[in-house]
C-alpha cells in the first residue's frame, strides 16, 4: 500500500466540521475560518497527477488526483465554505454548521477523486449532509423536504451505483474518466449526475427543498451539489449531444417556474436550475471553449448565487418573510441588501461588467462558433428571460414594488441591514462578481484549456445591453402580467406528494369496518397462538432448552454410529 | 406638490414618468450605437438591425405569456400541499 503524504483537502473541511460542536464563542468561529483556509492551502499543494493510491478489493482507489479542472471546482467550492461560514457566524444551528461543513468537504473530495468508486462515496456522504443542512431549519415544511429530497437523492444514488458497477465490470477499471453514453450503464452513470444537476423530471427536488432551509442553509446549498454535478459531467460526458437537449430544456423550466413563483427564495432556486441549464448545454457541446465556459460559469455562478441567496437570507433573518406578496419597499430600511442582491442579480444576467458577462457568453459564443443554430437562438433568449426572472423580478418585488414602510405596517418588523459579518459576505461576493467581470484574466488562468476569448468586443456589449435592456422593458410592459398571487406552481413533484397518496388512499382497507375489525382479531389470535407455542418449546422450562448430560449425547453417537455400521453392511 | 411631501421621492407620479423618459432614452440610445460597431453575423438573421433588441423583447413577451398559459392549469392555491 502506497500512502503518500498527501491527505485529500475534503477531509480536512470533514473532519475539520466534526470538531466545531466542541469549541465555543470565539474559539469556534475562528475554526470555523481557518478550516477553509487551510483546505485552500492543501488544494493548491496537490500537484498535477494521483497522488495517493488504496488498494481496495481487486482495484486500486485514487482518492487525490489533481489537474486544473480538479483545482477550479475544489478552489470555488472551499471560496464558498470560507464566505458562507463568514454569513453563517451567527447561525445558532450546530447541526446545520457542521453538515454545511461536511459537506462542502464532500464537494472537494469528489472534485479531487480520481476513481469512481472515490466520487460514489463524497457523493453520498454529500446527499447525507445536506439533507442534514436543510433539516436543520426545524421547521414542519423543512422535515418534510428534506426527506423528500433525501428520498430523491438516495434513488439517484442507487442508479450511480448501478452504473459505476456496470462501468467497472465492463471496462475492469475504476478509473474516473471521460466516456460515451452507448450502453446502458453508461446511461445509468449520466442519469445518476443528472439527478443531481436537476435535470428533468427530478428537477422539482431542487425548489421544494433548497428554499425551506434556513436564511444560511440555503446560501450553503445553492452551491454545491448542482456544481459537483457540472464538474463530473464536464469530466466524464464532454461532447454527449444529448445534455444540449437536456440543457436548454432545464434553461427554459427555470424560467417558466420562477415567472409564475411567488416565494422569493423559490424564485432564486428556479433560478438555479435555468444557470445549470446554460453550463450542461455547454458540456453538451463539448468543444474547448463550450467547456471553460461551463467551467467559468460555474465558478461565477456559485458567487452570485451565494449572494443573491444572502440577500434573500438576510431579509429572512430580519423579517422571516419569503414571499413576494409580503414584500416590497425595502430599499430604504435596508440599502447594502438592495445593492448586494441587485449586483448579485445583474452578474446573474450576464450584464456587462459583471462576472455573468466574462463567462456565460463564453457558452453562446461556442454555440455560435460551432454553428449550432437552435442552441444559440434558444440560448440568446434565455439570456433575455433570465434577466426577466432573476435579474429584474427578485431585487423588484423584494426591495422596490411597494413603497417604503409597507413591512413596517403590515407586520411591525423592523427591518435594518443585517450583522456586520452577514455584510461582511455579501460586500467580498459582490466586489468578487464586479472583480470577476472588470478583469476576468485570473479566472481564465484556472480554467482547464488556454483562453483565447475576448468578452469586450463593442459588438459584443452593445447586443448584450440591447438584449438585457429591451427585456427589462418587456418586465415593466408586462408589469401587470407578473403580479404576484398567493400561489404555487404544480411540478413533477406532485406524483409522490399528491398523486401516490390518492392512490393509496383509493386501495388501502379502509380501518373500523366490522369485517376488518374481525380480520384484526384473528390475525391477533394466530400470532399469540404461534408465539405460545414456541415458548413452550425453546422458553426458559421448554423441552429444547433443557441442559443435557454429556453422558446422553455419548449414548446417541454410538446409536447413531452403529445404524450407520447396520446400514452399510445392508 | 405639496400632498406629496410625505411619498418618498422616488415613488411620486413624477419621479416614475421621468424614469419611464430617462429608460426609453437609453433603449434608443442602444440602439443607435449599432450604428458605431460591424457585428459578425453568425446565422444570417442575427445580423439585422436591432436584432437583439427585438428578438429580447420578443422572446420575453413569449414567455410571460406562455407562464400565464401553463400557469392556468398548474396554479394552486399555495395552501395546496400543507392539509396532510
Amino acid at each position: 500500500m502506497m500512502i503518500n503524504s498527501a491527505i485529500p483537502p475534503g477531509l480536512i473541511l470533514i473532519v475539520g466540521a466534526m470538531f466545531l460542536p466542541s469549541l465555543v464563542g470565539n474559539a469556534r468561529k475562528t475554526a470555523m475560518l481557518l478550516i477553509p483556509v487551510l483546505t485552500m492551502y492543501m488544494i493548491w499543494a496537490v500537484p498535477d497527477g494521483v497522488q495517493l493510491t488504496v488498494p481496495f478489493l481487486d482495484y486500486t482507489l485514487e482518492p487525490l488526483e489533481g489537474d486544473k479542472l480538479s483545482r477550479l471546482f475544489a478552489t470555488i467550492f472551499t471560496l464558498m465554505a470560507f464566505v458562507g461560514g463568514i454569513f453563517a457566524l451567527n447561525q445558532k444551528s450546530q447541526i446545520e454548521l457542521i453538515s454545511a461543513y461536511a459537506y462542502a468537504g464532500g464537494a472537494v473530495g469528489v472534485a479531487m477523486a480520481g476513481d469512481l468508486v472515490t466520487v460514489f462515496i463524497f457523493w453520498e456522504f454529500m446527499a447525507v449532509a445536506s439533507t442534514l443542512v436543510i433539516w436543520s431549519a426545524r421547521t414542519k415544511e423543512s422535515y418534510g423536504a428534506s426527506m423528500r429530497y433525501a428520498i430523491v437523492h438516495l434513488f439517484g444514488g442507487v442508479i450511480l451505483m448501478i452504473g459505476v458497477i456496470g462501468q467497472v465490470y465492463h471496462s475492469g477499471s475504476v478509473e474516473f474518466t471521460a466516456m460515451r453514453a452507448d450502453s446502458w450503464w453508461t446511461w445509468m452513470l449520466l442519469a445518476g449526475f443528472l439527478i443531481n444537476a436537476g435535470a428533468p423530471p427530478f428537477s422539482s427536488w431542487l425548489p421544494d427543498a433548497y428554499p425551506s432551509a434556513s436564511w444560511s442553509g440555503s446560501v450553503f446549498l445553492s452551491a454545491f451539489t448542482t456544481k459537483t454535478a457540472v464538474y463530473v459531467l464536464i469530466r466524464s460526458f464532454p461532447g454527449e449531444q444529448v445534455l444540449i437537449y437536456v440543457g436548454l430544456y432545464m434553461v427554459f423550466y427555470g424560467i417558466i417556474y420562477a415567472l409564475l413563483e411567488n416565494d422569493m427564495r423559490r424564485i432564486l432556486a428556479y433560478s438555479i436550475i435555468n444557470q445549470v441549464g446554460f453550463m450542461v448545454t455547454g458540456i453538451g457541446i463539448g468543444t474547448e471553449l463550450a467547456l471553460n465556459g461551463a467551467s467559468a460559469h460555474a465558478f461565477a455562478h456559485i458567487i452570485y448565487k451565494a449572494l443573491l441567496l444572502m440577500s434573500a437570507g438576510a431579509v429572512m433573518y430580519e423579517i422571516n418573510k419569503r414571499k413576494c406578496t409580503d414584500l416590497g419597499g425595502l430599499y430604504k430600511a435596508m440599502p447594502l441588501t438592495m445593492v448586494c442582491g441587485t449586483i448579485g442579480a445583474l452578474a446573474i444576467s450576464g450584464f456587462p461588467l459583471t462576472s455573468g458577462f466574462t463567462t456565460k457568453t463564453m457558452i453562446a459564443s461556442a454555440a455560435a462558433v460551432e454553428h449550432i443554430d437552435y442552441a444559440w437562438f434558444l440560448l440568446e433568449a434565455a439570456s433575455a428571460g433570465v434577466f426577466l426572472h432573476a435579474g429584474i423580478k427578485f431585487p423588484w418585488f423584494v426591495f422596490f414594488q411597494r413603497a417604503p414602510g409597507y413591512v413596517e405596517r403590515e407586520f411591525g418588523a423592523k427591518p435594518k441591514d443585517p450583522p456586520f459579518n452577514m455584510k461582511l459576505a455579501m460586500v467580498i461576493f459582490a466586489a468578487l462578481c464586479i472583480g470577476l467581470g472588470l478583469y476576468p484574466e485570473p479566472l481564465y488562468a484556472l480554467l482547464p484549456y488556454s483562453v483565447d476569448f475576448e468578452p469586450y468586443k463593442p459588438a459584443k456589449v452593445v447586443h448584450m445591453l440591447e438584449l438585457l435592456l429591451f427585456s427589462g422593458f418587456a418586465f415593466f410592459v408586462l408589469l401587470k402580467m407578473m403580479k404576484r398571487t398567493l400561489t404555487i406552481t404544480l411540478d413533477f413533484d406532485w406524483f409522490y406528494r399528491k398523486f401516490f397518496n390518492l392512490l393509496h388512499e383509493e386501495f388501502v382497507i379502509k380501518h373500523g369496518g366490522a369485517a376488518f375489525n374481525a380480520f384484526k382479531s384473528a390475525c391477533v389470535h394466530r400470532v399469540n397462538h404461534l408465539i405460545k407455542y414456541v415458548f413452550k418449546h425453546h422458553g426458559p422450562q421448554g423441552v429444547l432448552a433443557r441442559t443435557w448430560p454429556t453422558g446422553s449425547m455419548v449414548l446417541w453417537v454410538a446409536i447413531l454410529l452403529g445404524l450407520y455400521l447396520i446400514v452399510y453392511y445392508i | 406638490m405639496s400632498d406629496n411631501k410625505d411619498i418618498h421621492w422616488l415613488c411620486r407620479p413624477a419621479t416614475i414618468k421621468k424614469l419611464w423618459v430617462i429608460g426609453i432614452a437609453i433603449l434608443v440610445i442602444t440602439v443607435a450605437l449599432e450604428f458605431t460597431i460591424h457585428p459578425h453575423a453568425y446565422f444570417g438573421v442575427d445580423g439585422w438591425f436591432g436584432f437583439n433588441a427585438w428578438f429580447g423583447f420578443l422572446s420575453c413577451a413569449a414567455m410571460v405569456l406562455f407562464a400565464k398559459f401553463l400557469g392556468i392549469f398548474l396554479k394552486r392555491e399555495d395552501t395546496y400541499y400543507d392539509d396532510k
